[in-house]
């Protein structure tokens, strides 16, 4: 890369970025069924919080095992809104308490908990998505990174939290529909959720959403502060000694993994229908550490299909093996780790990317001709 | 100076520092003053506290007891960054360098400005940052190496790449942790002839083990030993005092 300048994204990111435009907006949406298109769909809710594990994990080398906790903060958040948009009083009207949501009702409660009230509000819901996760993170970050708390003693902790924050909202069934979660949602605004058109827009509107916050997180890894991710990484005194306050670099990359697994969250509510504390806890943060490594912890793009792939295979291998996935799963990120680190994105750019850019250089030599053909006073 | 003041405004002013780990007191009631502009080399033998005098200075370490004032600056209560907006800069006896970087963009990330989150996030690689850069890498010799990672460099060029971070910072005190230390003779030489360049204008710690290299760069000399000040002054002081002739020789 020229360091003269500061591009964007080079010239094969570009190609990269409308390829993965092309398959998202174009092929998948021509090619798959609304069922399908839908699961495609959920899958792409994942890569949101694979993109900030690229961020977080790959280049700055903060591990976190409790992405779940943010995707599921999102999720329920824009739960929230729906599941009180459901329980208009005409919808409930056999509950004993008319008006509120069905599980409160069957868990004998009477009123609305006064935190659910906002909920109503569609502004205030789609804020919360964002705010509430975030403002989590910070807190773990902030209690976490200004102790110097790192490495794998962070995972563990990531971890517990993704754990205690299940055991919560199991435990509070009244208020968050325990395990269950909160389910039968309906209309957003009115509009119904869960017909097939509704479906194929929710889709469009997820894959343009994951298109935007790549390229957030694109601008964020080519300016000085995605360097800084990397040197702290790789010497984290040296970066102090130089005059930088690491903590609050880190918190910051936390919180935006966190705010980007969040949206992933709420997209994955509305088009899935449900939210429940399965999406929360720790087998769920760690498979989208797998996604992450699979695509390639240190590519935004490889993080995507990376996550494409192993759901993918999820959903043929479990089935017909339903028993045997979480093996498989856990045999994937120990070959992942053991033979090929940099994932799929790895692979790609030491076996493809070559040819690929002599490809592209050999283009660009014949646009440069035609160019002083075309201009020859040049 | 101001002859009014009964005392002389020293750049560094080291009293009563006192490290204690788990009891091992690595530095102990240890006192010292750097001038401005003044280039001191710490000696001594192993163990005898000198880098942990360094991670004290600069953050790394928290003391037990005593103060270290810069300028008007208590630094005890600093944290390490903003001990560094002070001035102060600090080289580590290893190289200390982005390995995956280039040697551009280790200078460039040590270049004073955005410092904070969104002065990162908002920073432009403009021509003033550019210029700081090749300039910075001229007078290190890496001016040819600018798009070179820093991984593939020599362990020599490691050192220098290091030194040049801190030139950036332009520091008011620069301190250096065997700056020599697995250079080749050459190499050695040349660190030399760069130290003359960039200590002018600033207040250097040294810590070196090659006497000749001492001889060469030193105004005051200070011999640590266990923790304390064995011996201060001028080189040929230090060389002649008893004490550190049988600290060097009893051993």
């Amino acid at each position: 890369m020229n360091a003269m300048s500061n591009p964007f994204f080079t010239r094969s990111g570009w190609l990269y970025l409308a390829i993965l435009a092309a398959i998202l907006l174009v092929v998948f949406p021509l090619a798959l069924d609304p069922f399908r298109l839908n699961l495609v769909g959920k899958y792409l809710t994942y890569a949101f919080v694979a993109l900030g594990l690229v961020l977080c994990w790959g280049h700055g080398g903060i591990l976190s095992l409790g992405q779940g906790v943010f995707f599921g903060l999102g999720g329920y958040c824009m739960a929230m809104f729906l599941k009180l948009e459901a329980s208009s009083p005409e919808n409930t009207a056999i509950q004993s308490t008319p008006g509120i949501p069905d599980f409160m009702d069957w868990n004998q409660v009477t009123a609305l908990p006064w935190w659910w009230e906002p909920f109503r509000s569609l502004p205030f819901a789609l804020f919360a998505v964002i705010a509430v996760p975030v403002i989590f993170a910070f807190i773990i970050g902030f209690a976490m990174f200004t102790r110097r708390v790192g490495g794998v003693y962070f995972a563990i902790i990531t971890q517990a939290v993704a754990a205690i924050l299940t055991i919560l909202i199991i435990g509070q069934q009244g208020y968050t529909g325990g395990v269950n979660g909160i389910t039968d949602l309906r209309t957003l605004l009115g509009w119904d959720i869960r017909t097939n058109d509704a479906k194929t827009i929710l889709y469009f509107v997820c894959a343009g959403l994951l298109i935007a916050s790549l390229l957030l997180s694109q601008a964020v890894h080519v300016s000085k502060f995605g360097r800084l991710l990397i040197a702290i990484r790789d010497k984290e005194d040296r970066v102090r000694f130089s005059g930088y306050n690491v903590a609050a670099f880190k918190i910051f990359v936390f919180c935006f993994a966190a705010a980007l697994a969040a949206i992933g969250g709420a997209m994955f509510t509305l088009q899935v229908g449900f939210m429940s504390p399965s999406f929360v806890g720790i087998v769920p943060s760690i498979e989208m550490v797998i996604f992450a490594a699979v695509g390639g912890r240190l590519s935004l793009f490889g993080a995507i299909y990376g996550t494409l792939l192993v759901n993918y295979a999820k959903t043929s291998f479990s089935e017909s093996f339903p028993e045997l996935w979480l093996f498989a799963m856990g045999g994937l990120f120990i070959a992942v780790v053991m033979a090929f680190p940099d994932g799929i994105a790895g692979l790609y750019n030491r076996y493809l990317a070559p040819h690929i850019a002599r490809l592209l250089g050999t283009m660009r030599k014949r646009d440069a001709e035609g160019h002083s053909l075309a201009n020859p006073a040049e | 100076m101001n002859a009014v003041s009964p005392q002389k405004d020293f750049l560094l002013s080291v009293e009563g520092l006192t490290v204690s780990f788990d009891g091992f007191k690595a530095v102990n009631d240890l006192s010292f003053y750097i001038d401005e502009n003044e280039i001191r080399v710490i000696i001594g033998p192993n163990g005898a506290g000198k880098t942990t005098v360094l991670d004290l200075i600069c953050g790394r370490t928290k003391a037990t007891s005593g103060s270290i004032r810069f300028r008007d600056t208590e630094l005890t209560s600093l944290k390490e960054h903003q001990i560094v907006h002070q001035g102060v800069g600090r080289k580590f006896q290893n190289p200390s360098i982005y390995e995956e970087l280039t040697v551009f963009e280790n200078l460039e990330l040590s270049f004073p400005r955005g410092r904070n989150v969104f002065g990162a996030l908002a920073f432009r690689r403009d021509a003033e940052v550019r210029d700081r850069v090749e300039e910075i890498a001229g007078m290190v010799f890496l001016h040819n190496q600018l798009h070179t990672p820093a991984a593939i460099l020599s362990h020599g060029q490691k050192q220098w790449l290091e030194i040049g971070m801190l030139l950036i910072q332009d520091p008011t005190l620069l301190m250096l942790d065997e700056p020599v230390a697995g250079m080749s003779v050459g190499e050695r030489l040349k660190t030399a002839e760069l130290l003359h360049t960039i200590i002018k204008d600033r207040s250097v710690i040294v810590i070196e083990h090659d006497m000749k290299f001492v001889e060469d760069i030193a105004h005051r000399v200070t011999v640590m030993h266990q923790g304390k000040v064995l011996s201060d002054g001028s080189m040929t002081h230090v060389q002649n005092d008893p004490k550190v002739v049988e600290v060097y020789l009893g051993h």
